[in-house]
Order: structure tokens, then sequence, then C-alpha cells
């Protein structure tokens, strides 16, 4: 199998591109048909972040001739860890810009266009359609459930990868005979319970291996070389560096690759239950750092308690805190005074709201979530707080 | 000859710091009740109220879907291996 257009179609190769190509061009399997239909490929790349870096980098390398990407990002210091395709001189450039930039000087033939956009409803088919297969390398179920959807409505190939501190799925949904992310999960876990990469963090290799084994997959679709990764999940274990391959099957029941009753994208911010929890949270009483912050100069009694992870305790806090991570705070409630201001933080405002949420549930009235966390805090009241 | 439960490093917390459990069960359903009943809170990760598996927490027996089975119904033989595969999203 092979995507793209009939042989006689195919774009020439000039002499540069021969000699640029010439490792490809000696394995028989790829030969000048496979460069060929490289060339002609149309590669839509959904984050140029942590997978997004080698995904760019290996195929712009491999002479795909039309890469998008879909990145409304700017290069932030805590994305350097892991993703290669931006540098230091790039921190607070558009990633798109960055991105172009490095692939024009890795491989001037290679077409990069830039869709600065959130991917979303309202433009997903029109961008998907553009393009003969997507590199799903974003970082949050909506835009996961979203891509697919989009795939399975248009036909598309969908090269997915995910990643979480030590590990890594991989696979190929969205052909004819596989399955597609629906298969395989039907239902997003409810926001909050699986952190983000953000949140919880990520081994800086570990999309390196992840986003490798996407664009070795996208290869193989465009050239036809090999047996894709369909209907099979590799599973990557960094920590114990295993690799392992269990078998996925096309559900006959799901709704957009079994019944089609998924006949047009939805609102995948609902159907995560994000707005649910944003509404949930809305009403949660904040306190800004100025306030605390005056409060405390005016020495205000204050049980002022961090929520985050003790390894996060340990990197940065805020003096005279004290800490009662998310993860057992039902341990903690008989901690707190019902008569004394609690004021709760953690590392953006996020993970103590749904800990003020729990204080009110248990009866106590006089809490506020510090807003924007101990970033906030950092950056408007002590800026001797490390950022992380 | 016990079975094993291989949990990803995500639900390593709930289950006492570790992702590799030997136990005991004649069923995917029983195996999970087992390692549960030492770790409640790891098994509040795996089944929901009615004791099922959530949509987005995929048990593989020996690298097969058990919902494409009889779910946690399946009988496992022993020796058998069972991986627990989350829903995660990072790029």
């Amino acid at each position: 199998m092979s995507i793209g257009r009939p042989p006689g179609e195919l774009p020439p190769l000039a002499n540069d591109e021969i000699l640029r190509y010439s490792r490809h061009l000696i394995i028989p399997e790829v030969g000048v048909e496979g460069q060929r239909r490289l060339k002609a490929a149309r590669i839509l790349m959904v984050g140029a972040g942590g997978l997004g870096s080698p995904v760019a980098l290996y195929l712009a390398a491999a002479g795909v001739g039309r890469l998008g990407i879909v990145e409304p990002d700017v290069v932030d210091e805590t994305n350097l860890q892991r993703q290669v395709l931006h540098g230091t001189k790039d921190v607070g450039r558009k990633k798109v810009e960055s991105a172009r930039d490095r692939i024009r000087d890795l491989n001037p033939h290679v077409e990069v266009v830039a869709h600065e956009a959130w991917l979303g409803s309202g433009n997903a088919l029109d961008i998907i359609g553009q393009y003969d297969l997507v590199v799903d390398g974003t970082d949050n179920f909506a835009t996961r459930y979203l891509v697919n959807d989009a795939c399975v409505l248009l036909g598309k190939p969908n090269v997915y990868g995910s990643i979480y501190r030590f590990e890594g799925q991989a696979t190929v949904f969205c052909t004819d005979a596989g399955p597609c992310y629906r298969c395989l999960y039907p239902e997003p876990p409810p926001p909050g319970l699986v952190p983000s990469c953000a949140e919880g963090g990520v081994l800086g290799v570990l999309p390196g291996l992840l986003g490798t084994v996407q664009a070795t997959e996208a290869v193989k679709l465009v050239t036809g070389v090999g047996e894709p990764l369909v209907g099979r999940l590799l599973l990557v274990d960094a920590a114990r560096m295993e690799f392992r391959t269990v078998r996925l099957r096309r559900n006959p029941r799901c709704p957009a690759c079994g019944t089609h009753e998924i006949r047009a994208l939805i609102d995948y911010q609902q159907f995560c239950g994000i707005r649910g929890e944003e509404a949930d949270l809305a009403g949660i009483p904040a306190m800004t750092v100025a306030e605390l912050d005056a409060r405390r100069r005016a020495g205000a009694d204050l049980d002022l308690v961090d929520v985050r992870e003790p390894h996060e305790w340990d990197i940065a806090r805020i003096e005279g805190a004290r800490l009662a991570p998310l993860s057992r705070f039902a341990e903690a409630l008989r901690t707190f005074d019902g008569a004394r201001d609690v004021v709760l933080y953690c590392k953006s405002g996020v993970r103590s709201a749904r800990a003020v949420r729990q204080l009110q549930d248990a009866g106590f009235r006089r809490v506020w979530n510090l807003q924007g966390g101990i970033l906030r805090w950092s950056e408007e009241i002590d800026p001797a707080v490390p950022r992380y | 000859m016990p079975v094993t439960l291989r949990l990803p490093s995500v639900l390593a917390p709930s289950a006492g710091g570790r992702t590799v459990h030997a136990a005991k069960g004649a069923t995917v359903g029983e195996v999970v009740a087992d390692v549960a009943t030492r770790y409640p809170d790891l098994g509040a990760r795996l089944r929901d109220a009615r004791g099922e598996p959530y949509p987005y927490v995929v048990f593989y027996l020996d690298d097969e879907d058990i919902r494409f089975r009889n779910g946690f119904a399946t009988p496992v033989a022993d020796g058998a291996e069972i991986v627990v595969v989350p829903a995660i999203a990072g790029g």
C-alpha cells in the first residue's frame, strides 16, 4: 500500500535531489519511485512540540514535498529540554516560524505550510483535507479526538503517538482496514485525572523515540515499504527499555469508523468534559498574589497550603506555606481549621481550584484559590522563587 | 503459578510505587480485585463504581484486548500476563 498519486503522475527528481537522496534511492524497496512519492507527499503535522520535533526533522530530511504544521504556540524555555526543532535563539518566537527556518536549513526542497491556529471543529476538515496523511503530535485529548474524527470522515491515515513521563504509545489509525482512536479509547478520562506533560513531566528523549516511530510510519505509508503499524499498538517503556506490541481491533460498534453515526465534527471540549469543569470551577473564590502578599505583610493569620506533589515542593515553594498534596488531599482534611482563612496554591491554579472545591464540599467556607499559583507569585511578587 | 499484572508508571504511586505485581485469580476481574484489595486507591483507577473497566483504561491479556474476549470475566491461565494501558495525551 502506498498513498498519493499513480506512478505516472509523480514529480521527477532533479540531479541535486538524486544526490541528496542517494541513500534512499539505492534501497531497492524505496528506489526512485519511492523518493518521487515522498516528493509528491503532503503531510500535516498537528503540533510542533516534543513529538513534532523529530517528525519534522526526519520527514524534511527524507524529502517530503509539502509539510504542513498546525501549531499556535511560541517557543518557551521549558520546551528546549525535548523540542529539538527549536533552539535557544528561538525562545519567544512562533514555533511555526522557528520550524520553517530549521526545515529550510535542513532541506530547502521541502515546502513548509504554516497553519498558525488552534485546530478546531471549524477548520479541521478544511486543513486536513489539503493533505495525504496526518501525524498527531498534540498534547491534549480534545485535539486527539478531533484529529481522529476528521481523519475518519476524510479517509486520511492518522499516525498517532502520545507520551507521558517514561512511557509512550504509537500506532497508525484510520486506514481502510484499521481501527481508529475511538476503537481504542471510546471516551476520554475525566479532566484532571491524567496529567499533561506540563503538569507531570516527560523524559526529554522519550518524544525522540516515539516521534521517530511516527516519522518512520509516515515514510512507510507514503512509499508503501514494509508493514505499517496498523492494528497494532506499540507500547514503549523507556524506564525498563521495553517495547511491546499489543493487538488493536476495529470495533464494529465504534461511532466513528464502525456505525458511522458521527457524520460531522462535534464540540470536543465538551466531549472531554472541559467545559463542564470550567463551569464547575468558575465559582471558586479566588485571591490574587498581590492580595495575598498585602494580607501577609499586614500580619493576617492565614493557612497557606501548597497542594502540589513533594517533588515539586523541592523545586520551589512560597515561604511560610505547608504541603498537602492533592493526590492525598482526603487524608489532609483533618489538618484544616474552619475558623482560619485558608489559601491554597499549586503551580498555576488548576489543581488548587479542585482542592478548594474539596474543602468546600467538606464544609469549609473561608477558603480561597491563589490565582496563577506559584508561577504568578514568582512573576509578580518574589522573583527569587524559580519558575519551572 | 501466579499471574503478572503490569501497570504503567502513572499508576505506580497508587500501587506501592511498583509497576509489576504478582496476583491470583481465575479471571481478569479476579486478578484486578486481588491487587485492588492490597491497594484500594489503585482499584478505583482500574474499575468504576460498578466494578467494570473504564473506557479509557484498556486491559490486555497476553497482548489481546479483553473487550474482544469476555471483559473482566475472561479466564486467565497460570503464568498469564495482564498489561494495563490507560489513555495518555502528551506530545
